[in-house]
């Protein structure tokens, strides 16, 4: 007979505000195996916690109910208290009645306080089965591999390689780099971006921790966290496969600009003269196609009238895209100075619908292109450009006078918008990340999780996840790689062990366990042909051990015994 | 519309402002006690100014509205005082001799600065018959000229003052004698 302990919870008022507490305990001292009851007002508090070990041993205790709030919060703390007295962590269980009861059904007192009996009714009947248990030891390997050489992905390879782990860097195209090595001066300095790669670029090609390999792609994922299996291949005069064991995958692939050619009202891959940001980062690149000096496309006369056109392609969930792409903002007011400082007796003007300069510095400098540059920014979304008389019109209106505003540009400008690689759907399928909506890798959880993705052991860093600007993306690629480090700091995985596993001598093979698996932690054995369950990946859901029409399937310490136990007791 | 963009460097100049710094907010406008009279607001007018749009702006009414009150220059987060801006425009218009958009507001400044340059100090009663006359408008307010002369307000006889030739060098140091319609 197990000896039942249960400490009620009033977490301040939060419990006993709405659940007659004096009551639970007086109603569960008269349940079966409960030798000892007790009510206090904050049970995670230390006092609290000394109150369970005292218990235990006071009164030779096997296992603890704690009845308080969701084991989100305090289920760690209480196996803790337990352990610390020395009881099985496993037999610690919590039974919610502060969000299940309290906090739902705060005005009728008499319901919650009969429906907080009746959770830890049925939490009692689970703990009489529960067996002792420890948890799971994984080994891992701390090699981590990052897809994609741009800013984002050197800046997480050198962090990690400085640590001490090799890591392997796999870049699709022949060089690294990414878009930022196609950009002229940067904000807010115009400091030469080709220059500030060399640096990273050099460190990365240097380091004796760093592999990388430039014309290669991941071509398969298998495996888990900590443990995985990477097949690449590289493109040379012959191609080569290899296949590296991996414990930590950072996806940091950056992204692609929207064709200008969806934007035909402007004239977009139309005109030779209506080009894209990149483009004019372009000709402003002392190595670029023009050598540096800023040219008509049509017929290399230097323009005297340059129009840009903000937001062509993004905040448009009618034809387009529906987000904002963050960096455009900062790149015309940029690309506008430059212009100045090129062909200073030409004129600039700038469409836009809002100034998005959110970061240090940005306000005031798109202020100077507006002040000092003498960049004329006009509110008002254009309508339309086109081709006459060999200049381009364009057709807007200033909303702030009102009235509607027509220039006669040498050279148009359209600010498109950011969008995912045209790849990025298969990125994700290969490193089981799923994509949103617009297509951007998904990050765990917006506000609190977003370098990591809802796989274990694959993070996310860059322009992937979302249009971001340099700084930003190094900051997220740092973050990445903190979170590569955190996982190689273990000296093994733990894993919880009250996870599925298999009666080899129930189980038939008949495998409907393996599709039901919502993490893919369900296989066949090669040869035995019964089910296994990989441990590492398994989080304990029972999906499988619901199909199972054998019983063979099972959770520790929550098996078919124990969830029937749990229904009768509250029936 | 095509922009013009030398006008806002004139303006700028004349005024003292750094019209470029607008960013639109329209504080300005909307702290204006003139603004819900005039057909182009604070904000506007400067907007106006920055596009170039030389010949609205000098021809309208509104800004012979602006009052003076400093609300626009004491609430703008770019320290624009957009009055200022106004001030420089009249002074355009009047220069360039457009036909003022509120003549009555001019003839009244006229007439109040004909008074100080005379007197050395502002003698209301014959500022007053000026005004009347050369607005050509008699009979508005004369239900409060009565009123004010019943308590004692308008003296009938000017006062010169001891340093006139003072205020007299003031005026001829701060810009010529402009004559207008």
């Amino acid at each position: 007979m197990k000896r039942i302990g249960i400490f009620v919870c009033h977490c301040g008022t939060n419990i006993a505000g709405a659940v007659d507490v004096e009551r639970v305990v007086q109603e569960i001292r008269k349940f079966p195996d409960v030798v000892y009851a007790v009510d206090y007002k904050y049970m995670c508090s230390d006092p609290g916690q000394a109150l369970i070990r005292d218990h235990i041993r006071e009164d030779r205790l096997d296992a603890v109910v704690v009845a308080a709030c969701s084991p989100t919060m305090h289920e760690a703390t209480f196996r803790r208290a337990g352990e610390a007295a020395g009881i099985n962590a496993y037999q610690t269980e919590i039974a919610n009645i502060r969000e299940q009861s309290s906090w739902v059904h705060e005005k009728q007192r008499e319901a919650a306080t009969q429906k907080a009996i009746e959770t830890i009714q049925t939490i009692v009947a689970k703990v009489r089965y529960n067996q002792s248990l420890t948890p799971f030891y994984l080994p891992l390997v701390k090699r981590a591999l990052v897809l994609g050489g741009g800013i984002a992905g050197m800046q997480t390879a050198l962090d990690v390689a400085n640590a001490g782990y090799p890591v392997v860097l796999v870049e699709r195209t022949d060089h690294l780099g990414g878009h930022m090595a196609e950009l002229s001066g940067l904000y807010l300095n115009f400091d030469s971006a080709p220059g500030l790669l060399q640096r990273k670029i050099d460190a990365v090609m240097d380091h004796p921790n760093i592999q990388v390999l430039t014309n290669a792609a991941v071509v398969d994922v298998g495996g888990y966290v900590g443990n995985f299996i990477v097949k690449v291949e590289q493109q040379g005069e012959e191609m080569v496969s290899y296949s590296f064991d991996i414990g930590a995958i950072v996806a940091a692939t950056g992204y692609d600009l929207y064709g200008k050619e969806h934007l035909g009202e402007y004239g977009g891959g139309r005109y030779p003269d209506v080009i894209d940001g990149l483009q004019f980062e372009e000709m402003l690149r002392p190595d670029g196609p023009t050598g540096g000096k800023v040219r008509r496309p049509s017929d290399g006369q230097v323009p005297q009238e340059v129009v840009w056109v903000q937001c062509a392609g993004s905040r448009d969930p009618e034809l387009h895209m529906a987000y904002c792409s963050k960096v455009c903002c900062m790149y015309v007011a940029k690309q506008s100075m430059a212009y100045k400082q090129h062909v200073p007796g030409g004129h600039a003007t700038v469409f836009y619908i809002d100034i998005r300069s959110q970061g240090k510095g940005y306000e005031e400098f798109v202020q100077q292109a507006m002040e000092e540059h003498e960049v004329l920014y006009v509110r008002g979304k254009v309508s339309k450009v086109f081709q006459e008389n060999g200049h381009l019109t364009v057709w807007g209106v200033d909303t702030l006078a009102g009235l509607p505003i027509e220039v006669e540009a040498d050279l148009v400008v359209l600010a498109t918008a950011t969008v995912p690689r045209h790849d990025a759907w298969e990125v994700g399928q290969l490193l089981r990340v799923s994509t949103d909506e617009h297509g951007f890798l998904s990050e765990a959880h917006p506000k609190l999780r977003p370098v990591e993705s809802l796989t274990a052991g694959v993070f996310l860093a860059g322009a992937a996840q979302f249009p971001k600007d340099i700084p930003e993306t190094v900051a997220q690629a740092s973050g990445a790689a903190a979170k590569v480090l955190s996982l190689f700091s273990l000296r093994q995985m733990v894993q919880e062990p009250t996870i599925a596993y298999v009666d080899a001598e129930l189980c038939s093979g008949c495998g409907l366990c393996i599709p039901a698996c919502p993490y893919d932690a369900r296989a066949m054995h090669e040869w035995r042909h019964i089910a296994t369950v990989n441990t590492a990946l398994c989080q304990g859901c029972a999906a499988c051990a619901t199909v199972c029409p054998n019983k063979a399937c099972q959770v520790r310490n929550l098996t078919n015994q124990q969830v029937l136990s749990m229904v009768e007791a509250y029936l | 519309m095509k922009p013009d963009l030398t006008f806002v460097e004139q303006v700028s100049e004349l005024s003292h402002q750094n019209v470029r710094r607008c960013y639109y907010c329209l504080r300005c406008s909307a702290g204006c006690p003139a603004a819900p009279f005039m057909e182009y607001t604070p904000a506007q007018i400067l907007r106006l100014v920055q596009l170039g749009q030389k010949e609205v702006l000098l021809h309208s009414s509104a800004i012979w509205l602006c009052i003076g009150c400093e609300t626009c220059g004491t609430r703008c987060p770019n320290e624009i005082h957009a009055g200022a801006v106004i001030d420089a425009l009249r002074q355009l218009a009047l220069a360039e001799k457009v036909p003022v958009g509120e003549r009555t507001v001019w003839k009244l400044h006229e007439a109040f600065l004909d008074s100080i340059r005379h007197w050395g100090r502002l003698h209301e009663l014959t500022m007053l018959m000026q005004y009347k006359l050369t607005s050509r408008d008699l009979f508005s307010d004369l239900d409060m000229g009565l009123a004010m002369f019943l308590r004692g307000k308008i003296h009938p006889l000017p006062q010169r003052i001891a340093g006139l030739e003072q205020i007299q060098r003031l005026f001829a140091m701060t810009g010529k004698d402009v004559e207008v319609e």
